[in-house]
């Protein structure tokens, strides 16, 4: 195995056990995300004036899509202050568990155990993204949602069921951790096996079981790890570890791939494609039907983007799929029409579900490349709004009067071209991996190359149309 | 002693964050209350969302009166109307400080000098100068200078017909053409009261019943008339009444005076169905309405507005002398200077 085991040297294993150093980043990212809500809530209306809107949708975001979704996956979620209010509540304690505390602690309904809620959220939250982002009142009474939400979720339900199940944001990084080169992983099972207290999942006095709802010794992606770091201070035989790994490790993993999962996949290539398109595209029609919401535009812009996500790129993609079975793999013998129709579809289902994980590395470079175009352009919105947060003429750092300067404006392209075509690389050898994977059937002459070629034709057309957004 | 220790760390972290969450929203509501000290903080947004706010603002006569400006939505301007403030702008998410000393009571209007929108003119606000009652003889000062009234008013003259005329010259009248005349025009003519009084066919009807004139052509009385009118005016005045017209009229008369700017239409489409006068911005370039039109009466719609044509009231907004420049500036659609 080719993994470096992080949590070897003392110091990062300190760090990590330690509640302080989270708790630290935690109580900072807790103080911007208040300051946040109250910008747009009291300060200026205008959103490249207001902290609400700069810090959060160009500064956050800059630094979850460029940095932390991309080197640590689930990073964010370890330091995320949206769970912080609610989890005190429901633990009664802020650091180490002590007495009880408040909250119905009922189990997550079975048929909600997906991320269902989590596609559905992204969209609502996605549809309505043109004035979230940019209206800084709008902006916080969305995040002050986030709150109450998360809130209630802890005292209803046992654990973090809101950032496992609900959280909008927490469904699209937990995709896309499954790339990034850290993981946490049990050091060695057997020892888990007889360690009968199970205090990783239980908890203990000095910790909490795991509140991501995962059971340890059973992890092998890193999808629904929030990386909360429990474990490591539960585990009596300090049999955690964080480790570092090749990149897109688990999109190996034919374990676990599942159709929510597969869904969320194609929201998220989805909707940067049609961000690209409102946004940076050149069309003017586009854009206003976005912006006016309620409008009898904007409904058929809705519609467009729902149908856009669940219909026409699945849709393609299963074609892809199914050509791509029919080319590579070997029918089913027929048994009669029916049955052979069944056994096909389901054939093809399982295949959809599988190549699409191969969206995956495509998704993430095709938001790092949207994200890439408008971070650079207005991080300079950044230094100004730090010294003057609430629009109200303050200078608290000298940076008031700083202007808004695009960066890098001419290497932009060049990377936005080098980190598409690199996940075009990324996604087609992933998806002739898939390809390797598919169960043969025991008279099959499964050719993969043949079965991943239309999917790779997919992830080109989408490739070159991003490039064409976004670029040209 | 080290039993209490933890308890001791998750209590002190509870106040860190009891603290944190009421010291940023005390803080927030402390700057918002008493952060500005004196100055009154003045948001202006696009007219449809509420104009200026707010838009009555009160000072007193000899005393500084401090603003901070700043704008909601787009780009506007803050100027004062009738004086010589110096406009400035007025930036979205900006602060902009301004002290303003007002020396003698009354009220003022102040107004966007920003093409923010199509009803950016009804973007106005007034500061009512009450007198420094502390200071002797201030409340006398008040009423010491009364205003006269405007030139239309005094003469009760009709703003509101729509004048016409079919006599128009085949030419466009010149007036060097009629200063190369060289005709000694009869002493009344060359009042100002007079040709800011008739409009230029009266004028012109006038001469050309005048015994001097008879050798003349039509064409040469026009001259005369431009002559007349390029007379009551200087180039000072002109260069003055083009930079006002340029900042505050071409946007609906549009810039060569045709009744084309750029809001021309969307300030068609808006008073269309109004019922009130012409469908759209004057143009100032069609000589059957204006040469049948008086300067007084020109000066008469710039300062009462249209009344509910669209065209703004500049009475509160320009001085006399400006609306008079104004007025010259716009016979040059009109004569050739």
């Amino acid at each position: 195995m080719n993994r470096v085991e992080l949590t070897r040297v003392p110091l990062i294993k300190t760090a990590l056990r330690s509640r302080w150093p989270q708790l630290i980043l935690r109580v900072i990212a807790l103080a911007g995300f208040l300051l946040a809500i109250l910008a747009g809530i009291s300060g200026t209306p205008v959103g490249s004036r207001n902290f609400g809107i700069v810090f959060v949708w160009i500064g956050w975001w800059a630094l979850l899509m460029l940095v932390a979704v991309p080197l640590f996956g689930r990073g964010w979620c370890s330091v995320c202050p949206i769970p912080m209010p609610g989890e005190w509540l429901q633990q009664g304690a802020l650091l180490k568990p002590q007495g009880r505390g408040l909250g119905l602690g009922k189990r997550w309904p079975n048929k909600l155990r997906n991320i269902w809620l989590q596609n559905g959220a992204f969209v609502l939250v996605a549809l309505f993204s043109t004035v979230i982002l940019t209206s800084p009142l709008t902006s916080a009474l969305v995040l002050t949602a986030f709150l109450v939400i998360a809130i209630a979720a802890s005292l209803v339900f046992e654990r973090r069921a809101f950032c496992r199940y609900l959280c909008p944001v927490g469904g699209f990084i937990g995709l896309y951790s499954q790339v990034a080169p850290v993981e946490l992983r049990v050091i060695d099972t057997s020892v888990c096996a007889s360690h009968t207290e199970k205090t990783c999942y239980a908890g203990s006095a000095e910790g909490y079981g795991c509140p991501w709802q995962v059971f340890p010794p059973g992890l092998v992606k890193n999808t629904y790890c929030g990386t909360c770091m429990e474990c490591l201070r539960t585990c009596p035989h300090d049999n955690l570890a964080i480790n570092l790994r090749p990149f897109g490790t688990d999109l190996n993993n034919p374990t676990g791939r599942k159709m929510d999962e597969a869904f969320k996949a194609f929201i998220m290539l989805g909707s940067a494609v049609v961000y690209s398109a409102v946004m940076l595209g050149p069309w003017g029609f586009l854009k206003s039907a976005a912006y006016h919401i309620g409008s009898v535009q904007w409904l058929v812009y809705a519609a467009g983007f729902l149908t856009f996500l669940f219909l026409l790129l699945p849709g393609l993609f299963y074609a892809a799929v199914a050509l791509g079975q029919t080319l590579g793999g070997k029918k089913a013998k027929p048994t009669g029409k029916a049955a052979s129709r069944s056994r096909l579809f389901g054939t093809h289902r399982q295949a959809f579900t599988g190549f699409a994980y191969s969206l995956v590395p495509l998704g993430l470079a095709a938001w790092i490349a949207f994200s890439v175009s408008f971070v650079f352009a207005n991080i300079s919105y950044l230094w100004p709004v730090l010294s003057d947060p609430m629009g109200w003429g303050w200078n608290l750092l000298g940076t008031a009067s700083l202007s808004w300067t695009p960066y890098l404006t001419q290497a932009v392209p060049t990377l936005q071209a080098l980190i598409l075509l690199g996940g075009l690389l990324w996604a087609s050898r992933t998806s002739l991996r898939i390809a390797d994977q598919q169960p043969a059937q025991p008279t099959a002459i499964t050719r993969p190359l043949l079965q991943a070629l239309p999917i790779i034709a997919f992830c080109a057309a989408v490739t070159f149309g991003l490039l064409g957004l976004l670029i040209a | 002693m080290h039993e209490v220790l933890p308890l001791n760390a998750e209590h002190s972290t509870r106040w860190i964050l009891i603290g944190l969450a009421l010291g940023l929203l005390l803080a927030i509501f402390l700057v918002r209350s008493f952060g500005s000290g004196q100055a009154i903080e003045v948001h202006a947004k696009m007219p449809e969302q509420g104009g200026w706010t707010p838009s009555d603002l009160a000072a007193t006569a000899g005393q500084p009166l401090h603003l901070r400006l700043t704008s909601d939505d787009v780009l506007h301007g803050f100027a004062i109307g009738q004086s010589d403030q110096p406009p400035v702008d007025v930036e979205p998410g900006k602060m902009t400080e301004l002290t303003l000393n007002f020396d003698q009571p009354g009220k003022y209007t102040y107004y966007c000098t920003r093409w923010c929108g199509p009803n950016h003119w009804r973007m106005r606000g007034t500061i009512e100068v009450q007198p420094d009652l502390n200071k002797p003889g201030a409340a006398a000062s008040q009423s010491s200078q009364p205003e006269a009234e405007p030139l239309f008013i005094q003469m009760g003259v009709d703003i509101d017909g729509q004048p016409h005329t079919d006599r128009i010259p085949p030419d466009r009248p010149n007036a060097r053409r009629g200063q190369a005349l060289d005709t000694s025009l009869p002493e009344k003519y060359l009042a100002e009261e007079y040709y800011r009084t008739h409009s230029p066919v009266e004028v012109w009807e006038s001469l050309r019943n005048e015994a001097f004139t008879q050798s003349y052509s039509d064409q040469q009385v026009w001259d005369l008339v431009a002559w007349i009118w390029r007379q009551g005016t200087s180039p000072a005045k002109l260069a003055d009444g083009q930079m006002l017209f340029a900042q505050n009229c071409a946007a609906c008369h549009g810039e060569m005076g045709a009744g084309d700017g750029v809001m021309a239409e969307a300030v068609a489409a808006e008073y269309a169905s109004s019922g009130h006068g012409p469908a759209g911005p004057i143009d100032f370039t069609d000589p059957h309405r204006n040469l049948a039109t008086s300067p007084v009466i020109q000066q008469g719609k710039i300062i009462r507005g249209g009344m509910g044509t669209g065209m703004p009231y500049w009475g509160p907004i320009f001085t006399e002398e400006q609306i008079w420049a104004l007025v010259d500036y716009l016979w040059t659609f009109q004569f050739e200077y």
